[in-house]
């Protein structure tokens, strides 16, 4: 007991940075559109991402209904087929996914959840969401151009993305496909330096790095990751657009097209690909380290029990980061590297799955003998750990170099990258807005509707990506537009047929859940501060919603870490982070 | 709780070693102390713009290691004719001796800004920025005598093509680094001479406060941007 004193605050450093006036708004304007308040970016990035991300969701639809029932629906052409796979890969991942992550939930919950009154620099937060707004308009605009968008697959591989063959390669498709991930990479580049030093400058007294809750060290390292993979994605772009506009030749080989020689000659279609998979895959673990985090917390609080080695799931989090970096070239295995590098980067993958283990069994432990409420958020919780289990697994598969040969290009790799990174992730989004819609608006979203959306989309989710595996086995290839009876056996066509009816259900599940969100804004249960009684900073703001600069007149000052559930001898079940409380010490020096 | 006192040492102060440097990083408030958070921001910034850079350079050190074309002899491209006789690298030369003085002047400029004189910091930063005007100047003048030799970014006299696609590339993509560096430099300076700093006069636009550390922020941009020029010019100029 030598750290405890008899002052609540003892043993807190006094506060390093006086305490900044916020630039409050006076016009409506400036409010509510052209807002600094980070809560607002938030909102406005997570709208603008799921907007987006109904188109792909549309696009997805076409595209089952195309496999599914072949030859049914002529207005989906090959080359309509190309362009949906490519937007719906693009939009999913890219202005869906890293967006609501990193933009939505990271603007929302780092300056609530280490205390601060907001983002470092609300200016640059703000002009990040208007330029990100911007990325995803010029993406919009490729559906409307002669020739449409880009149908050059989500991975843009030249040299096909910028010949003939390809649709919009030759048109204003691809080039706007690129404008666009350019300027999403320097929007996101002005939000995520914002990110990174408010949690790691602008914490509140008592704070440390080791007492934030996991979703703010998953996103932060997520967005430390972005800041360092998404230049090769920006060079890669920058590169292509010159290829495509200009005509050098970084990456286009000699080559003949109808015919007929082009003038392109001794660039290298392979370096593409290394830039392209060195943002690529960092790019998987941007996505999935915010959901390990959320999903750390959301355990933690309904399972009404202290996440199980917060330390190790800290350290986990970083070495993932880390590691992410040097297994890129997994994704290339039959591109005639030379073997060896085949061997080097299978085994940095497969090292991956340590700690990736290590994050999976201690969700399993802190669920053990926990006081478990089967509330939304873990429900949804709960079906991440399954799924991100399951796409693991299927990881280890295509991880090795003699497994992934012949698995390459099928639909199998299709179904572990879905189950892996677009459910599991997904997943974990849904659960972090029940989780916290309520401190967003005041009220708890309809559990009902939530109960029919959450079974709907997990078993629909299995009912598509289960039997795809299958598909995949028996060596259903990827990206072909029409696959009829004549090429593939009845019991095949009959799965695709029963896969695409699954993911019309699951989709129009996903309006349920949107009609939820609006009505439960007037009509949902008052939800009070703390409806979960939960111990991070978020739950403890004056007011809910909270107002700009979220804490009133003071500050609030930390003394705990993020997860004293059920500590014996308390008086309520969790003890808040900023509550002085019992003398009970938790903290994690290391 | 007996692990916590192992921890902490015999007086319950900081633990020691590995421990120590660990719980010194992650203490609270802030990681990085006496830090601001702009300077921190650019930090961070240039963190990943060298990234950009590094990999422009290797896609460029790619190209030119994979090309079956003669590269073009760097010495013969870049000379200039100067009273009869071919000086190789000569512009180079001077070019990265004029920026190489610009980041003089403003590490001058930033001491300037640390004893707030509010004049000389004003100047300087004008001066490093008429400097920065200069190169670039140069630079296009570079441009000019090679487009005007038959240098595209498809294809030139002497040999592979990839060599103006990656010479107007990169020395593109640094140059507008100057440009915007220029732009900036001018802004602030004007901020300094108008007082800002000193009367603490909000900025038009983001409604910032901003004070003399602006210059210190804005040199660690513009020294980056002069350190990669000296990379440029060793895998490009010199290779």
């Amino acid at each position: 007991m030598a750290n405890v004193s008899d002052r609540p605050d003892a043993g807190i450093p006094p506060a390093e940075v006086p305490d900044l006036p916020l630039p409050h708004p006076h016009t409506w304007w400036g409010r509510y559109v052209f807002s600094q308040d980070a809560k607002y970016i938030a909102i406005q990035y997570s709208g603008t991402a799921i907007a987006i991300g109904l188109v792909g969701l549309v696009l997805s639809w076409l595209m089952r209904l195309q496999l599914g029932f072949p030859g049914i629906f002529d207005f989906i052409t090959p080359e309509a087929y190309y362009q949906f796979i490519t937007m719906h890969g693009m939009i999913m991942v890219i202005y869906l996914l890293t967006a609501i992550f990193l933009g939505g939930f990271g603007n929302y919950l780092i300056p609530l959840m280490v205390g601060a009154r907001d983002m470092v620099f609300p200016f640059v937060n703000m002009l990040s969401y208007w330029i990100y707004l911007l990325a995803v308009l010029v993406l919009v605009a490729s559906f409307f151009v002669p020739g449409g968008p880009t149908g050059a697959g989500w991975t843009l591989y030249p040299p096909q993305a910028i010949l003939s063959g390809t649709p919009g390669g030759q048109g204003a498709g691809i080039i706007l496909m690129l404008v666009s991930l350019i300027l999403f990479i320097i929007g996101f580049t002005m939000g995520g330096l914002n990110y990174v030093v408010t949690v790691l400058q602008a914490r509140t007294r008592g704070m440390t790095l080791m007492r934030m809750p996991l979703t703010v060290w998953g996103i932060f390292t997520a967005t430390v990751m972005a800041l360092l993979a998404f230049p090769a994605l920006f060079v890669a772009c920058v590169m292509m657009l010159f290829d495509r506009l200009l005509g050098t030749s970084f990456f286009m080989p000699a080559l003949v097209e109808l015919g007929e020689t082009l003038s392109y000659g001794g660039g290298s279609p392979i370096v593409f690909q290394h830039l392209f998979w060195f943002f690529g895959h960092p790019e998987v673990y941007i996505v999935a380290l915010p959901a390990f985090g959320i999903v750390s917390d959301l355990i933690s609080v309904h399972a009404r029990k202290n996440i199980f080695g917060y330390r190790m799931m800290v350290w986990a989090i970083v070495i993932i980061g880390a590691l992410s970096f040097i297994v890129w070239a997994h994704h290339m295995y039959v591109s005639g590297m030379h073997p060896y590098f085949g061997f080097f980067f299978a085994t940095t993958t497969l090292i991956i799955a340590v700690p990736t283990a290590i994050k999976v069994y201690n969700w399993v432990l802190t669920l053990w003998k926990g006081d478990i409420h089967l509330t939304l958020p873990m429900l949804f919780a709960i079906a991440f750990i399954v799924t991100f289990a399951n796409g693991g697994l299927t990881g280890l598969f295509l991880g090795n170099v003699v497994v992934d040969v012949p698995l390459s290009d099928t639909m199998f790799v299709v179904a572990h990258f879905h189950m892996v990174m677009g459910v599991a992730p997904i997943l974990v989004i849904f659960g972090a807005i029940y989780h916290w819609y309520p401190k967003m608006t005041g009220r708890m979203l309809n559990e009902a509707m939530g109960q029919i959306h959450f079974w709907v989309t997990f078993i629909g989710a299995y009912a598509i990506f289960f039997p795809m595996h299958y598909v995949g086995l028996v060596g259903v290839p990827r990206r072909y537009p029409e696959i009829d009876a004549s090429f593939i056996t009845t019991p095949v066509a009959g799965l695709n047929a029963f896969i695409s009816v699954a993911a019309l259900v699951v989709g129009a599940a996903q309006v349920l859940f949107l009609f939820n969100l609006l009505w439960s804004l007037r009509a949902g249960r008052a939800a009070g501060p703390n409806p979960w009684r939960a111990c991070s900073l978020e739950w403890q703001t004056p007011d809910t919603p909270p107002v700009h600069g979220n804490w009133g007149k003071d500050l609030p000052v930390v003394y705990r870490w993020a997860y004293d559930y059920s500590v014996p001898g308390a008086p309520e079940d969790f003890i808040a982070q900023n509550d002085p409380g019992p003398r009970i010490e938790k903290d994690v020096p290391l | 709780m007996a692990d916590a006192r192992v921890r902490h040492g015999p007086q319950g102060g900081r633990p020691e070693g590995l421990e120590g440097f660990v719980s010194d990083w992650g203490s609270d408030q802030r990681t990085f102390k006496k830090v601001s958070w702009g300077k921190a921001m650019m930090w961070i910034f240039l963190l990943s713009d060298t990234f950009v850079f590094s990999i422009f350079l290797v896609s460029y050190m790619s190209a030119r290691s994979s090309t079956v074309d003669a590269w073009p002899n760097a010495s013969e491209v870049f000379a200039l004719h100067i009273g009869g006789a071919d000086l190789p690298l000569i512009l180079i030369a001077i070019m990265t001796f004029v920026l190489i003085s610009s980041s003089g002047t403003m590490a001058m400029a930033v001491n300037c800004a640390y004893r707030k004189q509010r004049r000389n910091t004003a100047l300087l930063m004008i001066a490093t920025a008429a400097l920065g005007a200069t190169f670039v100047g140069m630079q296009a003048f570079e441009w000019s005598k090679l487009i005007s030799e038959g240098v595209r970014p498809w294809g030139n006299p002497w040999g592979a093509a990839q060599f103006g696609a990656s010479f107007f590339m990169i020395t593109g993509f640094h140059g507008t680094h100057v440009s915007i560096g220029v732009i900036f430099l001018l802004i602030v300076a004007a901020r300094v001479w108008k007082g800002d700093f000193d009367s603490g006069r909000r900025s038009w636009l983001c409604r910032e406060k901003g004070d003399y550390e602006a210059v210190e922020i804005m040199g660690l941009y513009w020294h980056f941007v002069d350190l990669v020029w000296v990379f440029i010019f060793a895998f490009f100029y010199l290779w």
